[in-house]
């Protein structure tokens, strides 16, 4: 498989602290990545850096072989990067198709076509009953399949989720756990922040583990399990604010 | 896919693109235009023409502004800037070439939009309140420009020439105000299209997520300060129409009256109290200010400057406090209840944050 994103030791600080220290890793074409961390590790910074709402201080991002490091964030996404975002950031007066419609529109000028194209990612991710209700009518869960097939309806080729199954219920998981498998299996480039360390074994292809800003392991989930720096970051002797 | 949900995907692709106005709302237009277009036919007195006259420009005006700050979500407080520049516009036409105020009129819109543009490249790429703050300053700098400036006739301004040729292309009308009438109704209405036609245009769409969400937006391909300046020029070019058809319309012009603060704000007002970001609130906010402000103005005589003011600001006290989404909001909740009769809770089984 080849390589579609590839970053090389980027790093962010903010005043004293840095945020990203030295992160390099790569996607390959078709995989699940999963970025875990505790809090504070620098999951979502990292998201930022890669989709240019920050700017690295030092390290390249590239993308489908073309370096993209400060590139202008709508720009980046044009190329075939969609992602959520960890606070969640719904159009709020728009309906939930009309959501979606704004980023079919990325792919179409025609209204009736991005409707449609709307419509099938709303489909995917199983609002179609929610579609006439505005976007701050939704619970956070439905926010966030929203936020999914809003990016989806763009029809990136890679896609940058942010705490899916985080703020939601136990029992809502599952289905979302799901749609990112289905997604996998329809070819799609995904890479996931999540907290949920079961789910993140279960479904990613290799796992990213950050610590205070540093990586601290990149590999097959078996064996960044077993790696001893991140049973030591989540239990062990180095105390961190969870 | 299951066979539930495939069906619902066929329903929801067969619904038309855009909901389909109830007939009873069709109709109330249908009457509302007639009403419009009969008006002055009908034995009204110039003095209510006057009225209706001002009722359209503003709601031409509240409009513009509507562009930029309910579809845009920015808000200026300067926007009596690019009125000044239309009413000039036209004035430096027709009083020093002796032009056409119709080529005033594309000049001025031309002057309005490369002006927002220049204050909005700069300023619109801030966030917060930067973009408020600049172009309630730089308005006023206009209006001090114009005061200073002697080709124009400084702080004393220009009076027009009255012309005794053809009226359509003179724009001035002696006797009586019909024509003012139906070309100030026909510029409220193109106003009011425009925006009809942006909220369901790409372009549209892609303002109302910069209004919401500027960092989404910008994950989605949306060149976040592009569309915020051409939103600017879009509204600035609306305003300066409205500032060429006041200035054909009283034919004299000074910097103290086209350039005054007063209309920056009251504009805003206006598209406050009818439902800012809505389709029909700034044609509402102006047909309730206006009158007010007009017979005001005879009722109380010499005081009615101040008193209203004074329920201007009860209005928007009321409206802050029992109706923040504007007067519209009554009616349009109404209409989508009826649409659509049960409002669905949240589902129990995913916990709201």
């Amino acid at each position: 498989m080849s390589i579609l994103l590839d970053v090389k030791g980027v790093t962010k600080r903010f005043g004293g602290i840095t945020a990203n220290n030295d992160i390099s890793f790569d996607v390959k074409e078709g995989e699940i990545l999963g970025i875990i961390g505790p809090n504070g590790a620098g999951k979502s910074t990292l998201f930022d850096l890669l989709t240019n709402f920050q700017t690295p201080d030092t390290g390249t991002v590239s993308f489908a072989g073309k370096d993209i490091t400060g590139m202008r964030p709508d720009l980046i996404s044009k190329l075939g990067i969609a992602r959520t975002f960890q606070k969640l950031k719904p159009f709020t007066e728009l309906t939930v198709t009309e959501n979606v419609m704004v980023g079919a529109l990325t792919r179409t000028a025609n209204m009736r076509e991005a409707r449609d194209m709307a419509l099938e990612a709303i489909a995917f991710v199983d609002l179609l009953e929610k579609r006439h209700h505005f976007a701050r009518e939704l619970s956070t869960g439905q926010r966030k399949r929203l936020e999914l097939a809003r990016g989806l309806a763009m029809k990136p080729r890679l896609i940058l989720m942010d705490e899916v199954t985080g703020g939601v219920d136990q029992r809502t998981i599952p289905g979302l756990v799901d749609l990112v498998l289905e997604l996998k299996r329809q070819g799609m480039t995904i890479v996931t922040i999540e907290h949920n360390m079961q789910v993140m074994m279960r479904i990613s292809d290799r796992i990213l583990a950050l610590f205070a800003g540093r990586r601290i392991a990149f590999g097959k989930p078996e064996d960044v399990r077993q790696d001893a720096a991140v049973v030591d970051a989540y239990l062990g002797s180095t105390p961190h604010v969870a | 896919m299951t066979t539930d949900k495939a069906r619902l995907l066929e329903a929801a692709r067969a619904e038309a693109l855009w909901p389909r106005p109830p007939l009873w709302a069709l109709a109330l237009g249908a009457i509302l235009a007639i009403v419009l277009l009969a008006f002055p036919l009908v034995g009204t007195t110039v003095f209510s023409h006057h009225v209706m006259i001002m009722i359209f420009l503003y709601a031409l005006m509240a409009q513009a502004w509507n562009v930029m700050a309910g579809i845009s979500g920015q808000i200026s407080l300067g926007h009596a800037m690019f009125f000044g520049m239309g009413a000039y516009a036209t004035g430096i036409v027709v009083v020093k070439f002796g032009g056409t105020p119709w080529i005033g009129l594309v000049l001025g819109m031309v002057a309005s939009a490369i002006t927002a543009m220049a204050v909005g490249l700069p300023t619109l790429r801030l966030k917060g309140h930067y973009f408020a703050i600049a172009t309630l300053l730089i308005g006023s700098s206009v209006q001090i420009i114009f005061q200073r400036w002697d080709y124009v006739g400084a702080a004393s301004g220009m009076m027009y020439p009255i012309k005794r040729g053809s009226p359509w292309w003179d724009l001035q009308f002696h006797v009586g105000k019909v024509a003012y009438y139906y070309l100030a109704l026909g510029a409220a209405a193109l106003g009011f299209l425009l925006v009809w036609y942006l909220r369901r245009s790409r372009f549209g769409f892609r303002l109302q997520a910069v209004r919401d969400e500027p960092d989404a937006a910008a994950s989605l391909g949306i060149a976040v300060a592009k569309h915020k300046v051409l939103a600017f020029m879009l509204s600035a070019a609306m305003m300066s129409v409205a500032g060429s058809f006041y200035a054909q319309y009283i034919l004299v012009l000074d910097p103290e009256r086209v350039f005054s603060t007063d209309i920056s704000v009251i504009v805003v007002l206006m598209t406050v109290l009818g439902g800012s970001g809505t389709l029909w609130g700034p044609a509402v906010g102006a047909a309730i200010l206006v009158p007010l402000s007009e017979y005001s103005r005879i009722w109380l005589g010499g005081t009615g400057r101040t008193i209203d003011l004074i329920i201007y600001g009860l209005l928007i006290l009321a409206i802050c406090l029992l109706r923040p989404a504007g007067v519209v909001s009554i009616f349009s909740e109404r209409l989508r209840r009826r649409v659509q009769p049960e409002p669905q809770p949240v589902p129990a089984k995913e916990m709201p944050a």
